[in-house]
């Protein structure tokens, strides 16, 4: 196990330098001055222009600039915003939770609806209650999320005025957002688990157990779920940062002031620092998370630990 | 596959072709011309309705899948051949520069597909002609983690080893031997990656980094209609089904592609393509090979 946690974190310290490395090199890619976009507004002179760029460090060898970066990256200095002047990583941390919540709640439905729906689906293959999981999903898969968040505005907010479309802060308001994300990843979940339970409950220890005079509740709670839920956790934990940019995305349609909404209009205002700021902030959160995953799995499952080192 | 599919599916296959080609024959009137009828319910002379500027409806959503169709092909047929070229040079050249570039191609694999994309249209502006890039970059990872481990076992094969004996060199190996047989593969991938392709297309579209306005486009107009949900349902919901009919079709044709193709595809594919589906994925995807 130890071997393994070495391995896995050894795996993950050239990604998260890679992802430094492509957030400094933005900078440098983005076409125009970065003195000259700060300085917009104030109608520069070169001196000014001059000055700033001495400032900023732009005039330093590359290797230099990403030196600092990097030291100022683990000091948890992420640079400076173009437009309000005021840290990144302030403006980052105070958006954050919002989005953070969006992704976290949007898990749970996808866990809360999808497991279920898999399990049921799985335990009578080509029944009635199969068929409907399996349209659920089937739809789920195809239908984009911003296109069912308008969906649902309009039915429960719109027509019915059940839920709020408006973020007020409350847990209510988080509904509709969640749902609307969670569905997608419900329906992969609904597809994974249906097809591990079918396969679960064909094979020898399901059999023995049952022999053993287990009873069917049992054998599906102790054997099934457990041995199904391994990937189900995989999975959403892979899927972490896609619903974390997901979130960014229902966000700019629900009106909430998270990370996503603030991303969308810096890459639009070219801000660029707060760009970077959250490249890197999504970017390691995922690398993370997906190394959390890994070793949670690796501790369910000892095969995994073993196909890894293979 | 029964009759039924196929004419479904030839059908369906026209219907994309005059979208991508001809998207005059199926609809006469000239998508951005305004007029006096403000936001029209679905009518016989409006079959979709009108939007606020009294465009007609339905000609915005058959003129608007061009841009949707073009981003998400091209920008999967650059990630395959770019995903081909460097999963091949990773496959076949000495530990070091394997080690090196599929380290990088980690990096990428690493950032959600979406970001990668955003990152590109943040430093190369907006537009299809980005989102095409985009989703080309975002989606080259993943190809080329597949075809390098396919080429990894490939290069065991006996004919290669055999091929090796015989004096071939690496690249004349790698041009007869691997790239022939890794063909179904990517053909495979290629069009379970179309969904997704749809999908980032028109989400970054929907976040007005695709077309130009007043150009029709799925995702921008899907958004535009947003604004009036509550007095004209019919702005935003035939984009929107317009987009979920596309990847229906293009999930269920890649299936229908995979099961002919390569009826052992679930199989051989393995460990590396189920991590690939549920990456290259960002809102679902097909894990129908997980339940095979």
């Amino acid at each position: 196990m130890l071997l393994f946690v070495v391995r896995r974190l050894g795996a993950a310290i050239p990604v998260v330098i890679g992802i430094t490395l492509i957030a400094f090199v933005l900078v440098h890619v983005v076409p125009g001055d970065p003195a000259k976009v700060i300085l917009y507004g104030a109608n520069a002179s070169p001196e000014q222009i001059a000055t700033l760029r001495q400032q900023l460090g732009l005039d330093d060898p590359l290797w230099r600039q990403y030196a600092d970066f990097a030291v100022n990256l683990v000091h948890g200095n992420l640079g400076t915003s173009f437009l309000t002047q005021t840290p990144v990583s302030h403006e980052l941390l105070s958006r954050a939770p919002s989005t953070l919540i969006l992704t976290a709640t949007s898990m749970l439905v996808a866990v809360l609806v999808g497991v279920p729906l898999g399990l049921v689906a799985g335990m009578r293959p080509g029944s009635v209650l199969d068929t409907v999981a399996r349209w659920i999903s089937f739809a789920g898969v195809a239908v984009p999320y911003f296109f069912l968040a308008l969906l649902l505005v309009l039915l429960f907010s719109v027509k019915l005025h059940l839920l709020s479309a408006i973020d007020d802060g409350t847990a209510k308001s988080l509904v509709l957002p969640a749902v609307s994300l969670g569905w997608g990843y419900a329906a992969i979940l609904t597809r994974l688990v249906r097809g591990r339970v079918i396969d679960e409950l064909r094979s020898d220890y399901v059999k023995s157990a049952r022999a053993r005079g287990s009873g069917e509740l049992r054998v599906l709670l102790r054997q099934v779920l457990r041995n199904s839920s391994v990937p189900a956790v995989t999975t959403i934990g892979l899927q972490f940062g896609n619903i974390l940019t997901g979130a960014a995305i229902t966000e700019v349609i629900f009106g909430r002031a998270g990370l996503g909404s603030f991303l969308a209009t810096s890459i639009t205002s070219k801000n660029i620092p707060v760009v970077q700021g959250a490249v890197v902030v999504i970017g390691i959160a995922y690398v993370v998370i997906n190394l959390g995953v890994d070793l949670i799995v690796g501790a369910i499952d000892p095969r995994t630990r073993q196909e890894a080192a293979a | 596959m029964s009759r039924l599919k196929w004419v479904v599916l030839s059908l369906a296959v026209l219907l994309v072709l005059l979208l991508l080609l001809a998207p005059g024959v199926l609809a006469h009137v000239d998508p951005v011309a305004t007029s006096d009828a403000h936001l029209e319910g679905p009518s016989g002379s409006h079959l979709f309705g009108t939007d606020l500027l009294g465009r007609d409806v339905y000609s915005r959503t058959v003129y608007g899948a061009r841009p949707v169709l073009v981003a998400s092909f091209l920008g999967v047929l650059l990630a395959s051949a770019a995903g081909v070229a460097i999963g091949v040079l990773g496959g076949v050249a000495p530990r070091w520069i394997n080690a090196v570039v599929m380290r990088l191609v980690d990096v990428f694999l690493a950032l959600p597909v979406l970001l990668i994309a955003l990152i590109l249209i943040a430093t190369a502006g907006s537009g299809v002609r980005s989102i095409v890039l985009a989703i080309g970059i975002a989606f080259t990872p993943g190809f080329a983690r597949v075809v390098e481990s396919s080429v990894r076992r490939l290069r065991k094969a006996e004919y290669v080893e055999a091929a090796r004996v015989f004096g071939s060199t690496t690249l004349r190996t790698s041009w007869r031997h691997l790239l022939p047989n890794l063909l179904t593969e990517v053909v495979v991938l290629g069009s379970s990656a179309i969904g997704w392709g749809i999908l980032t297309a028109t989400t970054l579209s929907f976040l007005g980094l695709g077309v130009r306005l007043p150009a029709p486009d799925w995702g921008s107009d899907l958004a535009a209609g947003a604004t009036n949900l509550a007095d004209a349902w019919w702005l935003s919901t035939f984009p929107g089904l317009a987009i979920m009919a596309t990847i229906l079709l293009a999930n269920f044709s890649g299936d229908h592609l995979m099961r002919v193709l390569d009826p052992r595809a679930g199989i051989r594919f393995g460990r590396s393509f189920r991590r690939l589906a549920i990456r290259l994925s960002r809102h679902g995807g097909d894990i129908a090979h997980e339940s095979a």
